[in-house]
């Protein structure tokens, strides 16, 4: 970037754009942001994208193949499976953008808070996380939504329950790298307060660690959610859950096959697509690359 | 301080830190089991039972007490070794358990051994080819692994594999006609069957097992080739690898008999940990392929709401990870001379 | 020198991607004697050793000539040099905490480059290690033979580099900074032991060194690298005959106990050093 075509943009703006140009020039990551995009779009634009009601049954028209106006053909109840699966783009998006709302925050929070004051504080903290960590993410999420009972927003909650604790351990080790810093001590030095300076200098160092991992974590919560729709402990029907779609269809799948295959073409490739944009990120942020961009 | 008393208070501290994080984890089951919604007096006696029966179950079961009292009912159960009876089967859940695992740990075991060997194969490959086309073939083969919702696979494996082109067997751990056939000695249908002579039936045995076996061993062989990349490529740029070539040997010897021998170890712990993760996907698996282990009765007992299972099903994994995790650290410092 | 054990003339060595060589038109030879490359970092003296033993993965290597006894190192296959690397050339490393593998025991590693390249057993190939450790005058091999690398100091670390790559008899043996990494105290010891071994089996040695002093009192004749060409040789006792500034300016840089007390000169490095013709 030369003096000349310096941007007017405020710095993290232009960071972003930075790192976006990045990922669209690498064929990968590029992959995954058109994929993210194609899921947001359809989100958004479902009622237009959607040639049918996804609740409307019609008993006469159950198990269709593709073709005659359904794109994708007919569920057991004789619903259209591609709008079905366009407006379940809305759930999938919701579970992302809740988990990683509440998970991001809180985690970066407890972690640079525990690294940074140690003691107590941090034994009791980590305890917790190691308790959380002993478990694989999908039976504890199973354990909570069983708790909970089912529902979507039940499933979210397990899920965010169980998704924080990786990302707390991560921005705790970060800390404990940068705490032992100069310009924090000189930060401390001047009078700055714990909470000033992690917030301040801590937390937007542990920034690109903690954004690759969300990124990554969130191929494994939509694995998750999925599972647990499959297991019918997420998305109550009629709700057009993806993973759920695959347990109805499930029945009828040998002789139609089409009620499975959608669906779960969608969730391998939202999957894929956040590994893969996981993967460009950190490939954008490695400090090492830096001149690359 | 000496060495042993610096092993010793090591040790302690471990003990200490999985004391803590079992008595968490039983706390945490604990809350857990108290806040499903199923009523499991309701679920023992019935719908049709009278005031009096329910409540003196309910004060059977201990349910009139305070919640810490519960609690501390519950750890002294847990100690004792009672983990409550199934409210489905009528049975001790930990009986229950017993007799399921085994088909889960068969499972597993093949999974992991695919996987295992499966990973480490395209990691070194991947390592010694950095950046050139197998490293790319092998990434994209890992990631297909990551990102694939298990449950689907296994369905549209059953639809070609089995319904469509007959190769393997289909779901359950064997025919329908063999069932009830050999005994039950270890619950290990290979290793009875085989003790047995049945060799139809440990033939079934394998033809059901190789395929989910090698879903989960394809889904847990994407973590460890990628970390199995990530150490060798360590390995790939220490100098002893020079000094190795300099004697006078070939690369692939430098490769197996130097930088391997250097992430034995590490290898270990992994797939110690792959294994803890097998579990999960155990859980999906097992329900496409009606195969009646572990994660099934977890399942099962999630609809019916039975509300000891589920406690002690979570508790159970918890201390399956915990032991895991202890048995990789142990491994890792028994085996590598650095650390003696 | 009756028949040069090494003969390289016109050594180039370019890496892959690099805009120019790191190693061009070298030229020398080496009979039974003491050879040392001088050079600072980046002037192309490891690259030369590695070029020779042709460990120098993605790089391009040319020359008229780049012959080994009777070897012509350029026209042999890999698997060729596989029988040559160990048994009739090795490289004494820099550090012996990284050349050594860290998980294998010594003697195992001294023993490995008998297993390598002769037929003999185990317990043979164990035996020859002792032999060897106790060459290099480490004072109870048995005891050393079964310990692992970070239990040794460095200097018998460097000792167990040299029994390991001098156990095959070679012919020519590259010593690219092997005192280095190693204690000031410990280092003439080590080259003390080198030297002994060196000239008792008559063995061709390049030291690749950055430290002039070092290779001046050690070798018998020293090329002087810059920017990946040799700009002068100089015989060991000649050095006050210098002639070519650079090497002049790194003489005058050495500080020597009774000489003036003035700042030394710092070399000033010219540009045509690295495209005049060469001497």
């Amino acid at each position: 970037m030369t003096a000349a075509t310096a941007s007017r943009l405020p710095a993290p703006l232009l960071a972003l754009k930075n790192i976006l140009g990045f990922l669209w020039r690498t064929p990968t990551s590029a992959f995954g942001l058109i994929v993210l995009g194609a899921l947001i779009l359809t989100a958004i634009l479902a009622p237009v994208i959607a040639t049918h009601d996804p609740y409307t049954q019609n008993l006469d028209n159950v198990l269709q193949a593709p073709g005659n106006g359904h794109l994708f053909g007919t569920d057991e109840l004789g619903r259209d499976i591609f709008s079905r699966l366009v407006w379940g783009s809305r759930i999938t998006l919701r579970i992302i953008f809740l988990v990683s709302i509440v998970v991001g925050p809180i985690g970066l929070l407890v972690g640079t808070t525990s690294g940074y004051i140690g003691g107590r504080f941090d034994t009791v903290m980590m305890r917790i996380t190691d308790i959380f960590l002993s478990f694989p993410s999908l039976i504890l999420s199973l354990a909570f939504v069983a708790a909970l009972g089912p529902s979507l927003n039940n499933a979210i909650i397990a899920i965010g329950l169980t998704a924080w604790p990786p990302i707390a351990r991560l921005a705790r080790a970060e800390t404990l790298t940068f705490r032992k810093a100069d310009y924090i001590a000189a930060a401390r030095l001047q009078g700055a307060s714990a909470l000033r300076i992690i917030v301040r200098s801590i937390m937007p160092m542990c920034l690109p660690s903690v954004l690759i991992r969300l990124t990554l974590n969130m191929a494994t919560v939509i694995l998750t959610a999925a599972g647990l729709g499959f297991l019918g402990l997420g998305a109550q029907p009629p709700l057009p859950e993806w993973g759920a779609m695959i347990a109805t269809g499930r029945r009828y799948m040998i002789d139609s096959w089409w009620l499975v295959t959608f669906p779960g073409i969608a969730i391998l490739s939202v999957s894929l697509a956040f590994n893969l944009l996981g993967d460009g990120l950190r490939d954008a942020l490695d400090p090492r690359q830096m001149n690359r961009r | 301080m000496s060495i042993t008393r610096r092993r010793l208070t090591h040790v302690a501290g471990q003990i200490a830190t999985i004391a803590i994080t079992l008595f968490g984890l039983l706390l945490l089951t604990f809350v857990i089991g108290r806040m499903m919604p199923a009523d499991p007096v309701r679920a023992i006696v019935g719908e049709d039972a009278s005031q009096e029966t329910y409540q003196m179950v309910y004060e059977r079961l201990g349910l009139d007490r305070p919640l810490w009292e519960q609690f501390l009912r519950y750890l002294g159960d847990v100690l004792t070794g009672d983990f409550g009876t199934s409210i489905r089967t009528g049975q001790p859940v930990i009986q229950d358990i017993l007799h399921v695992m085994p088909a889960t740990i068969e499972l597993a075991t093949f999974a992991i051994i695919i996987g295992a060997t499966l990973g480490i194969a395209l990691g070194v490959t991947a390592a010694v080819n950095k950046d050139r086309w197998p490293d790319h073939i092998v990434r994209v083969f890992s990631l297909f692994g990551h990102s694939m919702p298990i449950f689907w696979t296994g369905m549209i494996a059953l639809l070609v594999f089995y319904a469509r082109l007959g190769w393997v067997g289909g779901s359950g751990r064997m025919e329908q006609f063999y069932i009830g056939l050999v005994d039950e000695r270890t619950g290990f249908l290979l290793i009875d069957s085989a003790l047995a002579g049945e060799w139809d039936v440990f033939r079934s045995a394998v033809n059901h097992l190789i395929l989910p076996a090698a879903l989960l061993g394809y889904s847990s062989s994407a973590y460890i080739t990628r970390m199995t990349r990530s150490f060798m490529l360590d390995q790939l740029g220490q100098e002893y690898m020079v000094t190795a070539r300099v004697k006078g040997l070939s690369r692939r010897q430098t490769i197996w008999r130097h930088a391997f021998g250097n992430i034995r170890v590490q290898l270990v712990t992994i797939i110690a940990l792959a294994y803890g993760g097998l579990l999960e996907g155990a859980v999906l698996i097992e329900t496409v392929f009606a195969w009646p282990g572990f994660g099934q009765y977890l399942t099962n007992n999630l609809v019916t709401g039975d509300m000891n299972a589920v406690m002690t099903c979570v508790l159970i994994v918890g201390v399956i990870f915990i032991a895991l995790n202890l048995l990789s650290d142990i491994l890792y410092r028994l085996f590598d001379p650095r650390t003696k | 020198m009756d028949q040069p054990i090494l003969d390289v003339r016109n050594l180039s060595v370019r890496y892959p991607g690099a805009a120019a060589d790191a190693v061009r038109g070298v030229t020398f030879q080496l009979g039974r004697e003491r050879l040392g490359i001088v050079g600072e970092s980046g002037s192309g003296k490891s690259t030369v050793g590695r070029a020779l033993l042709r460990l120098l993965p993605g790089a391009t290597i040319t020359a008229d000539a780049l012959r080994f006894q009777d070897l012509d190192l350029l026209a042999l296959s890999e698997r060729e040099m596989l029988k040559v690397r160990g048994r009739r050339m090795s490289m004494i490393l820099q550090d012996p905490k990284f050349s050594l593998n860290p998980i294998q025991r010594v003697g195992h590693q001294v023993a490995e480059t008998c297993l390598r390249h002769f037929r003999c057993s185990r317990a043979e190939a164990k035996a020859r290690a002792l032999e060897m450790l106790a060459a290099v005058r480490i004072r109870d091999p048995e005891r050393v033979h079964d310990l692992y690398p970070h239990e040794i100091s460095g200097g018998m670390g460097q000792r167990v580099m040299i029994a390991m790559m001098l156990l095959a008899d070679p012919g020519l043996v590259i010593a690219d900074e092997p005192t280095s990494a190693l204690d000031v105290t410990v280092r003439l010891q080590v080259l003390n032991i080198l030297d002994g071994l060196v000239r008792d089996r008559g063995i061709g040695l390049i030291m690749i060194s950055h430290d002039l002093n070092l290779v001046r009192n050690f070798c018998d004749r020293v090329l002087i690298m810059y920017a990946g060409r040799v700009v002068e040789v100089l015989q060991a006792g000649a050095f006050d005959r210098a002639r070519h500034p650079y090497t002049q300016g790194l003489l005058a840089a050495q500080p020597r106990i009774g000489g003036p007390r003035q700042p030394l000169a710092i070399l000033d490095r010219r540009p045509e050093w690295k495209d005049e013709p060469l001497p």
